[in-house]
Order: structure tokens, then C-alpha cells, then sequence
């Protein structure tokens, strides 16, 4: 389903991507984990195209998306889930999911959709009135992730869904992860919390100072001696 | 409830619409200067619902709005005027003069689409000073505006052979001139606040204030954010140049030096102090900030005679320090402004917001 070749990201001389392949199939989670500064986030974000990629292809359902503007990528079909959340703190919770439906004009579903985000997420119907700027880190996560869905995607896309937050919220936002992909959802996610990454993904690539070190099975990599001494601290 | 609610609105447009009409005659009495001042109020306060949308809805800070309203200003006098001996109609200068100020408009905010903050504040700063030292000095080679000078003898508004200048006679009652202004721009003032009262909770408001919220989010939601960025301005332009014209016309004379710096920090003074990004905040903050210099002007003195028998203090200096201590203390006690936003409503209508 995403197809990407060879991709390169560089920040003036500074080279983050160093020409990896990898490719997300229909219907799978495919986690990308690594250090900080491996490479993971600028290489979600030049998928989205929040950033440019200096080479390489990006290809999604056969389309070559490498070239279009940052706005078009959700029209296509990929939703991402910005790093540090990136809600609109000075609107209502209920605004911020009715934004992720922007590019959408079909009314009775986007209700149809609002239902199914909130029965993912219990609390944000607690909320649904609420500034998004008032909520907890954890609840502003949950608004990042449903909002993507509010696009209704065919890929999902997570940068750090785990970062500064507290054990328990990185926990259910993880459930919540996984029952959306259990859902059929297509999800790539980024994610410095290995051991969470490989337990709620299919496969997985390790990335390492730009480049792809390690690919394959989630369960088989989280068994994998190296993985486990420089990724899970054993 | 909603019969009583309707009620209760009701009588409230009926007393707005008679206090409406009612102002100017009131405001006479205290001399037509007064009528003026309260002209120049509804001037502000397109101004102000003008650059609401850029700095308010858009988030975008701009330090040059007043070279919107120049702009509208010197289309109008230049193409109603002996200057170049034209003399068009309003129908024709009005929309001409929007539509250069948003011409501009976009001529700034295309090559400060990727600047936030104080970075855009500068360059708007810049902008607005250079169309200023533009207009100052166009006389050479080519006589465009007149340069420090200004344009004199502007035509008034007319419809026909209705003038706005000098007093005419309706049904037995002499109006003078000011005051027709005022229910021209009482008329233009109620359709711009329709306009921003649509915008606002249009597409396109909820897409401004998606990047003022979060430029990235914006984007990620499908927000062509350039696009979108150069409409505020182009808009916000749009309605400086609206005022600018009528400015022109009701003044029958424009200079450069009508249109500095600190015409463009209190426009944004009163969308700041009224309360950013919500209309009837903004329009408070422009009539209150136009309205209390002047009060402060011909009040302080005679308030001094009557407390301490003569005037021991140059009103003009004490009216600047009263107005400067005044903004200080509203920032400090209601930092959000005077009029802010409510936090939004619960339940239905916030549901409804995402249809």
C-alpha cells in the first residue's frame, strides 16, 4: 500500500535519511523504532510531506505522492498524527474532530465517524465541549489520534504516540492503537518505546543513525538478542 | 423560553436601530465635531473588524494595516479629484479601491507566508512604511500623489445628485453633512460585521483559525495553508481600503501623514483591548479608543476648573498619560481584553460544530 524507495532527508548538510526502502502493506501496523535522532520522525514527516525529501519515491496505492503539497496527502487518503500532539488548543474538543474532517462535505458520515472516535475514546465525549488546550497531555493524544480518523484514512500515521506521558495513558493509548488496527486500519508508527512498538505492530524496521538496520516480524525482532540489548535495556 | 428570548432580541434591535438613528442628532448637540468624532469611529471600527481577521481569526500579526486604508484612500482621491481631473462615481471607485488594497494585500502576504510572530511583525512594519514614503514622495518624476502635500478638493460621496457634503433638508429637517456620513457608514458598518459574523463560522474562518491554532495541524487536516493565508490578508486589505475611500471622501483631503506608524499600532491596540478574534470585542475596543481621547481632550480641562479653579495641567499631556495608564491597566486586569471570546458553549451546538 505505501511504497517507499530509497528515501533521503537532510536538514542543510546534516543528512537524517539515508536513502532507506521499506514498504506498508494493506491492513497491517508497521512500527519503525529507533534512538533518538535515528531518523524515524523525518521520515514520517517527509512521507506527509511536512518536510521535503532531498531523493527517492514515495509511492501510495500505486500513486507517486513524493511531489504533492502537505494538504493534498490527507486527500489521499493518509492521516497523520502529528509529533506532540498538534491539537488546537483554543478549540473545543468537538472542533478539533470536526477539523479533522475538513476536507470531507459528507455530512451524515463524518456523524457516523464522530460516534465511532468517541467510542474509541470514552473520555473525549466527557469533553466534548471542553478547550482542547485544557486537557491533559494523554487526552490530547487521544484528540491527535481521533481527529486523523476524523479524515476516515486508509493509512495512519503515529509520530511518538507515547511521548511525555505518563506509563498508564501510554498504555491506553496503546489499546486504542491496536483496536483501531485490529478495525482494518493500515497504521505506520513511529515509536521510541520499542518493546510497546514490536508488541502492537505485525512487522517492524529498526532504524539507526538514518538508515534501516534491522527489518522483519515484530515478534520475531523482540526476541532478537540485539534488539533486546540495545532497544528493550536488557 | 425561546418566545421570551425572542422577545428580549427583539426589543434589543429595536432600541440599537432607534439609539442608531437617534446618535447623530444627540451627538450634534454637542457640536458637529462630536457627530465627526463618532464618524471616525465607525471608520475604526472597520478597521478594526479588518485587521480582526488578519491578527484575530488568522493569528497572522500585522504592524502595516494602516497602508491598507491608505491605499483605499489615495484610490479614491486619485480617481475623484482635480488631481487627474476624474471625477468617478462611487459604484465604480469603491470596489476599485477595495480591490487595489487587496491587490496589496497579497503583494504583502506572499512574500511572508512562511514568517510567524515578531518576524511578520517586522516586515509589516516595514511594509506599512514604505507605502507611507511612497505616497510621500510619488510627485517625482511623475506627479502620482501630490507627495507631503497631499490631494485636495476630493469629491464627497454622491449618489446622483445627492451629496454628503453640506446640509441638506429632508422632510422639514436640516442635516448636515457629518451626519449623513454617519448613516452611510452606519449602513456599510452593519454589512461589514454581517460579512465578518459569516466568516467567521464559515470554512474558511474555521480553516484561520486552524492556523493560527497549530500551523503543522493545519496542514495535516488538508488546510492549503498558503492560500488561506493570503485570503486573510487579501480580505483584511479589502476593508482597510473600503474605509480608506470613505475616509477620503468625508475629509475631501488625504496626506501621508494621515496614514504613520501609530495609526496602525492603534488599530491593533483596539482589536487587542477589545478582545482578539471576537467581533463585538473588536467593535467595542474601536469605539472606545476612538471615543475616549476625545472625551478625555475637552473634558479634562473644564474638569479642572470646575475641581480646582484653573487648569494646572496641559489637558493635551494629561489626556495621553490618562489614555496610556488606561490601556496598561486593562492589559494587566483583563489581559485577554475587554470583550474575549466566551469559552465555547457545551453539548449539542458543540457536536454540531464538527457537521
Amino acid at each position: 500500500m505505501l511504497e517507499v524507495t530509497g528515501l533521503h532527508v537532510a536538514y542543510g548538510g546534516i543528512q537524517a535519511v539515508r536513502s532507506i526502502t521499506f514498504h506498508v502493506n494493506q491492513g497491517e501496523t508497521v512500527a519503525l523504532i529507533g534512538a533518538n535522532g535515528a531518523g524515524k520522525s523525518s521520515t514520517l514527516k517527509a512521507i506527509a510531506r511536512v518536510i521535503s525529501a532531498v531523493g527517492g519515491d514515495v509511492h501510495f496505492c500505486g500513486q507517486k505522492i513524493g511531489h504533492l503539497a502537505p494538504h493534498d496527502i490527507i486527500r489521499q487518503g493518509i492521516a497523520l498524527v502529528p509529533e506532540g500532539r498538534g491539537v488546537f488548543p483554543r478549540l473545543t474538543v468537538a472542533d478539533n474532530l470536526g477539523m479533522g474532517a475538513y476536507i470531507r462535505d459528507d455530512t451524515v458520515n463524518i456523524a457516523v465517524d464522530l460516534e465511532k472516535v468517541y467510542s474509541y475514546f470514552p473520555r473525549l465525549k466527557e469533553r466534548a465541549g471542553q478547550l482542547a488546550g485544557t486537557l491533559s497531555g494523554g487526552e490530547q493524544q487521544m484528540l491527535a489520534i481521533g481527529r486523523a480518523l476524523m479524515s476516515r484514512p486508509k493509512l495512519l500515521l503515529l509520530d511518538e504516540p507515547s511521548m511525555g506521558l505518563a506509563p498508564i495513558m501510554v498504555q491506553k493509548i496503546f489499546e486504542v492503537v491496536r483496536a483501531v488496527a485490529a478495525d482494518g486500519m493500515t497504521t505506520l508508527l513511529i515509536e521510541q518505546n520499542a518493546r510497546l512498538a514490536l508488541e502492537s505492530s505485525q512487522r517492524a524496521y529498526v532504524m539507526e543513525s538514518g538508515e534501516i538496520s534491522l527489518n522483519g516480524e515484530s515478534t520475531a525482532l523482540l526476541h532478537d538478542p540485539k534488539v533486546r540489548a540495545a532497544y528493550l535495556g536488557e | 423560553m425561546k418566545k421570551w428570548l425572542n422577545l428580549k432580541s427583539t426589543a434589543g434591535i429595536v432600541l440599537i436601530t432607534v439609539a442608531l438613528i437617534a446618535l447623530p442628532f444627540v451627538a450634534a448637540m454637542g457640536g458637529q465635531a462630536w457627530v465627526r468624532i463618532v464618524n471616525f469611529a465607525i471608520l475604526y471600527v472597520f478597521l478594526a473588524l479588518g485587521l480582526n481577521i488578519v491578527v484575530g481569526f488568522a493569528g497572522l500579526l500585522d504592524l502595516g494595516y494602516i497602508a491598507f486604508y491608505a491605499v483605499g484612500a489615495y484610490t479614491w482621491a486619485l480617481l475623484a479629484s482635480p488631481h487627474f481631473g476624474l471625477h468617478w462615481p462611487i459604484w465604480a471607485i469603491l470596489p476599485i479601491g477595495a480591490l487595489v488594497a487587496c491587490v496589496f494585500g497579497v503583494l504583502l502576504g506572499s512574500p511572508t507566508l512562511k514568517l510567524r510572530g515578531d518576524y511578520l511583525a517586522i516586515v509589516t512594519l516595514g511594509f506599512g512604511e514604505i507605502v507611507r514614503i511612497f505616497l510621500n514622495n510619488l510627485n517625482a518624476p511623475f506627479n502620482i500623489t501630490n507627495g507631503p502635500q497631499g490631494i485636495t478638493l476630493i469629491d464627497p460621496v454622491m449618489f446622483g445628485d445627492f451629496k454628503f457634503s453640506g446640509t441638506t433638508q429632508i422632510f422639514g429637517l436640516a442635516i448636515s453633512g457629518p451626519q449623513k456620513y454617519y448613516f452611510l457608514l452606519v449602513a456599510l458598518a452593519i454589512l461589514v460585521i454581517l460579512i465578518n459574523l459569516r466568516l467567521q463560522h464559515s470554512r474558511i474562518g474555521r480553516a484561520w483559525q486552524a492556523i493560527r491554532e497549530d500551523e503543522i495541524a493545519a496542514k495535516a487536516v488538508g488546510i492549503n495553508t498558503r492560500n488561506v493565508k493570503l485570503l486573510a490578508f487579501a480580505m483584511g486589505a479589502s476593508f482597510g481600503g473600503v474605509a480608506g475611500g470613505i475616509f477620503s471622501a468625508m475629509q475631501g483631503f488625504v496626506s501621508p501623514e494621515s496614514f504613520s506608524l501609530i495609526e496602525s499600532i492603534m488599530v491593533l491596540a483596539m482589536v487587542v483591548l477589545g478582545g482578539m478574534g471576537h467581533i463585538p470585542g473588536v467593535i467595542l475596543g474601536a469605539v472606545l479608543l476612538t471615543i475616549l481621547p476625545e472625551v478625555l481632550r475637552y473634558g479634562i480641562g473644564p474638569l479642572q476648573m470646575f475641581v480646582f479653579g484653573n487648569v494646572l495641567i496641559d489637558p493635551e499631556s494629561l489626556r495621553m498619560l490618562i489614555f496610556g495608564l488606561s490601556l496598561v491597566l486593562v492589559m494587566r486586569y483583563k489581559p485577554t481584553g475587554l470583550w474575549p471570546s466566551p469559552g465555547r458553549r457545551h453539548g449539542v451546538d458543540a457536536v454540531g460544530g464538527a457537521s
